[in-house]
């Protein structure tokens, strides 16, 4: 039998927790996908058992099932047994990764480039960023298509530039200061500017600082910030991600403020739960439970701080609606705030999106990895948008906020949440 | 994952007299089913590439249903994607003896489609297809795989209606449901679906296909054969199609959320509310552990404190709605009620019942293993049956919840438990011996709609009189005299040979 490393840190209830009632599988969209059992979160369950009770090893197949898993987290939701499935998930993706079972050069090297260089180390990001928005904002990445210099790169890799994010001029620390004080200030807040969102919606950061200085926060944003650990420990690399948590707790001083805020979705639904990650840290474990008790989504915290309504304007409507990034409604049970929020701002027609929680196919780097799955999400989510006729889709995370509007075209704009409350404010004062 | 117990080798669940069946990993046909293998290369030219699985990865999720400590490895699991394939499959299954495990979506409550030592797993869920919606009929005509939901999903449009609702409807197939006869909470007014199956395409052990009954509301030509695959749990037939009565879609429901500060007040409501010839659609209680589960996992807004709480629902014209919700609500205040509240829309109403149907599974939230039974008794003897199920509980020393459908006298009394603690599945095991034990004094039976399949195979015999046990074999060995079909389920059985 194959010694277990961190899937030896799960108790075994967490595996009996499973009923297998079946209860998830019409929630599951690689299930929907296959109607195969494996591809099934109680499936994955099983095989996570068998391995535990020693009658399966950690093979290929195991990591590649786990693989194409998107940890959606759709069977949380509707799980009424309440496995803990983000757990088992996490711990069974780094089981695979410490068994090496799905080795290949290749994968090493890019596991290696982007998880130890580019997000492990904030300042590589940031140059990658600079180099990335002078290709893109000089004209030479137009020049490069055209030349068909791109053949060079490996397939997926060339089906994949034209969806690069457009990287902004001005990354977070130009836009928002480290310290931003409200005329009336009633709380103070930490403020989480994430990797992605730094590097292409550095304006989403700065609209959400403006929505809580408008709300009596005053921000703290440390300058230079690093990964939460999300892109780590939903790819199997869970000691990098207790790394990373450390250096996030690190850099606030948690005593002082009263809450840490994210306004995405992929980095919220995990870093609420460093106590967990850093539970064997005697340094950490207590700093972790505080953080924990502190860490909130944006729309988590306005609603609970009771946010100003924005006052009526006169601009005219515009058909708009609501998708459900997986990370919040189900990895945060968040669904109702961003809906209190959207429904607070005036000129905003809103109408239902079919399905709306289910998986854009994003997913983290889903659409890098599985690219033919992840893109039968996006056109399900498109045509669901279509439907709508909305002009406008908010969703709040980057990853959907990404797979998305790559999904519609530029017809429909994708819009932050937050950043439709900040323009509302903003047109108040114009007024 | 730490295996907390003892570090010492893993030791199997053994569940003794409940599930009087335990099987390690057996590999008796094991390598001949691989796709290079002679009869591997067979099946595929059955079911098609890509429709055989044989790796351990394939197998272990399809070696269990929704039941509690209930496995075992198939030899190999074939995914056919029409009725002529399953015919095919069951040919050259006949030809090398192995038998057959039919299986949908695999949320069996009685272990009836857990594999079989040896034996293949035919999983319909490919076989998806609603053939036909006949208005001018009020039929319905489906493949075996269809989900039940999608059944009532096709149907609504047209102003009809599927009436059989079991907890797991969202994802069961109506194959399953038709093979084990399955219930749901709408049985006091609408009946179970044996009361919807007009006929039925069945493939028979030699794998020739039959199809039994017709569109005719009036058929009594011959036996009645459909009705003998009606909960048949897969020993008979493969149920490939089925042809299912709608009837006219209620205009509309009101739902209504009662709390009682002991059962025998809920019970008398219920009582009362039949006695003055109202049948509502619903009638479902649960009791305080439950309700503090779903509450917990569904927020509908239970009340956590009550002894009892009745989910009662009418359905019909608008005017008789009102009038008979109205007079639930007075019976029930009338009984002692502690409070009595309204849904306050369809939405809140389809949120209830949801929360309802997932009350087995939230009870998993309080300990590792979760046994639910399904005994059921005469409505009129259903209060005597609650609360000597608490005092089993008592007795034993159990965590056991229960809740159920108090119009028709449908109870599930719901172990709370830990299968690796052997001393504790002792005494569940006694506590299920006592309460299958006064269920069929009361004149009840051992499973009202889950099955017999692995988990109640030992006490079947005590509900059966020794002739009609008989009969029972008398009919598996007429039809399927090999024994090929879901063998060892219901009761155990040999080939006719043998």
């Amino acid at each position: 039998m194959t010694e277990l490393k961190y899937m030896a840190d799960l108790d075994y209830s967490v595996v009996q927790q499973c009923m297998h009632c079946g209860m998830c599988l019409p929630s599951c969209p690689t299930y929907l996908e296959t109607k195969q059992e494996r591809n099934s979160p109680r499936g994955r369950i099983a095989l996570m058992r068998a391995i535990a009770d020693g009658e399966l090893e950690v093979t290929k197949e195991f990591g590649e099932e786990m693989y194409y898993c998107l940890g959606c987290l759709a069977c949380t939701t509707a799980c009424p047994a309440g496995v803990d499935y983000p757990k088992l998930f996490e711990h069974a993706r780094a089981e695979v990764e410490y068994h090496g079972v799905l080795f290949s050069p290749e994968r090493r090297f890019w596991r290696w480039l982007t998880l130890r260089q580019l997000f492990a180390k904030p300042w590589m990001l940031r140059a990658v960023g600079r180099m990335l928005w002078l290709y893109q904002a000089s004209g030479v990445s137009g020049l490069v298509r055209k030349s068909g210099l791109l053949r060079i790169l490996p397939k997926n890799l060339r089906e994949l530039e034209p969806t690069t994010p457009v990287v902004k001029r001005h990354f977070s620390d130009d836009l928002i200061e480290s310290t931003e004080t409200p005329r009336e200030k009633r709380y103070r807040v930490g403020m989480l500017t994430g990797c992605v969102q730094d590097l292409v919606f550095s304006d989403v950061n700065r609209d959400t600082v403006d929505v809580l200085l408008a709300n009596g926060c005053e921000v703290v944003t440390p300058r230079s910030q690093g990964c939460c650990g999300s892109l780590y420990a939903h790819n199997g690399d869970l000691d990098q991600a207790a790394e990373q948590a450390r250096a996030a707790i690190d850099s606030f001083d948690l005593e002082s403020i009263d809450s840490i805020i994210t306004n995405a979705a992929g980095c919220g639904s995990h870093l609420k739960h460093y106590t967990h990650l850093l539970r064997d840290d005697p340094d950490y474990a207590e700093k972790a439970r505080l953080w924990d008790s502190k860490a909130r989504d944006i729309s988590e915290w306005l609603v609970e701080i009771g946010f100003r309504v924005p006052e009526p304007n006169a601009e005219k409507e515009v058909r708009t609606t609501y998708h459900e990034a997986c990370h919040l409604c189900h990895g945060q049970n968040i669904s109702a705030q961003p809906r209190e929020i959207l429904n607070a701002i005036p000129g905003l027609n809103m109408v239902e999106l079919k399905d709306a929680t289910n998986c854009c196919g994003s997913a983290g780097v889903y659409n890098i990895t599985q690219p033919e799955q992840a893109a039968k999400l996006q056109k399900e989510k498109a045509a669901c948008i279509a439907e709508t006729g909305a002009d406008v889709v908010v969703t709040a995370n980057p990853g959907c906020h990404l797979q998305i509007q790559n999904g519609v075209g530029p017809d429909v704009r994708v819009e932050h949440p937050i950043s439709l409350l900040a323009r509302a404010y903003r047109s108040e004062t114009k007024q | 994952m730490r295996i907390r117990k003892k570090a010492s080798s893993i030791r199997p669940l053994r569940f003794g007299a409940i599930a009087g069946y335990f099987v390690a990993l057996h590999m008796t046909n094991h390598g001949k089913f691989s796709p290079g293998s002679p009869l591997g290369a067979l099946f595929i030219d059955a079911v098609g590439e890509g429709n055989l699985l044989t790796e351990a990865e394939d197998l272990i999720p399809y070696g269990f249903d929704g039941t509690a400590a209930l496995k075992n490895r198939a030899v190999c699991v074939v995914l056919p994607r029409s009725t002529e394939a399953v015919g095919e499959v069951m040919k050259l299954a006949a030809a090398e003896g192995i038998p057959v495990v039919t299986r949908g979506s695999g949320t069996g409550l009685s272990g009836g489609s857990v594999p079989v030592d040896g034996g293949i797993v035919l999983c319909l869920v490919h076989l998806d297809t609603i053939l036909e919606v006949d208005p001018a009929n009020l039929t319905i005509l489906c493949e075996s795989g269809v989900i039940t939901k999608a059944v009532d999903d096709a149907a609504n449009p047209h102003g009809l209606f599927y009436p059989p609702d079991p907890g797991s409807m969202k994802i069961s197939t109506i194959g399953g449901n038709v093979a084990n006869n399955s219930g749901g909470l709408r049985g006091l007014k609408y009946g179970v679906t044996r009361d919807y199956v007009m006929g039925m395409e069945v493939v028979l052990p030699s794998g020739e296909t039959a199809w039994l009954g017709s569109k005719c509301v009036k058929d009594v030509a011959g036996y009645s054969m459909k009705d003998l695959f009606i909960g048949s749990e897969g020993t008979l037939g493969i149920i490939t199609k089925v042809l299912l009565k709608l009837v006219p879609r209620p205009k509309a429901r009101r739902t209504l959320l009662a709390s009682f500060d002991s059962m025998e007040a809920a019970a008398r409501t219920v009582s009362e509310i039949i006695a003055q010839q109202i049948i509502p659609c619903t009638l479902e209680f649960l009791d305080r552990k439950t309700c503090g589960c779903v509450e917990d996992y569904a927020k509908v807004g239970l009340p956590t404190e009550a002894a009892a709480v009745v989910l009662m629902e009418t359905d019909g014209a608008e005017s008789v709605v009102d009038e008979e919700s109205e007079a639930m609500a007075s019976i029930a205040k009338e009984n002692g009620a502690i409070s009595v509240e309204k849904a306050r829309d369809d939405a809140h109403a389809a949120r209830l019942a949801t929360a309802r149907r997932s009350a087995f599974s939230a009870l998993a939230r309080i300990r590792p293993t979760t046994i639910l039974e399904d005994v059921t008794v005469p409505r009129s003897r259903l209060v005597e049956i609650v609360s000597f199920v608490e005092e089993t509980a008592q007795r034993h020393q159990l965590d056991i919840a229960t809740f159920g459908h108090f119009g028709d006298g449908n109870v599930h009394p719901t172990i709370l438990t830990d299968e690796t603690d052997h001393e504790e599945m002792e005494r569940v095991e006694h506590a299920l011996s006592d309460i299958f034990d006064k269920t069929i004094e009361l004149g009840g039976t051992i499973t009202g709609e889950h099955g017999v399949g692995l988990a109640k195979k030992p006490f079947l015999p005590r509900q059966f009189d020794d002739a009609s046990y008989g009969l029972l074999k008398q009919v598996k060995s007429a039809i399927d005299p090999h024994c090929l079909l879901n063998p060892g389920k219901i009761f155990d059985s040999e080939s006719a040979e043998s």
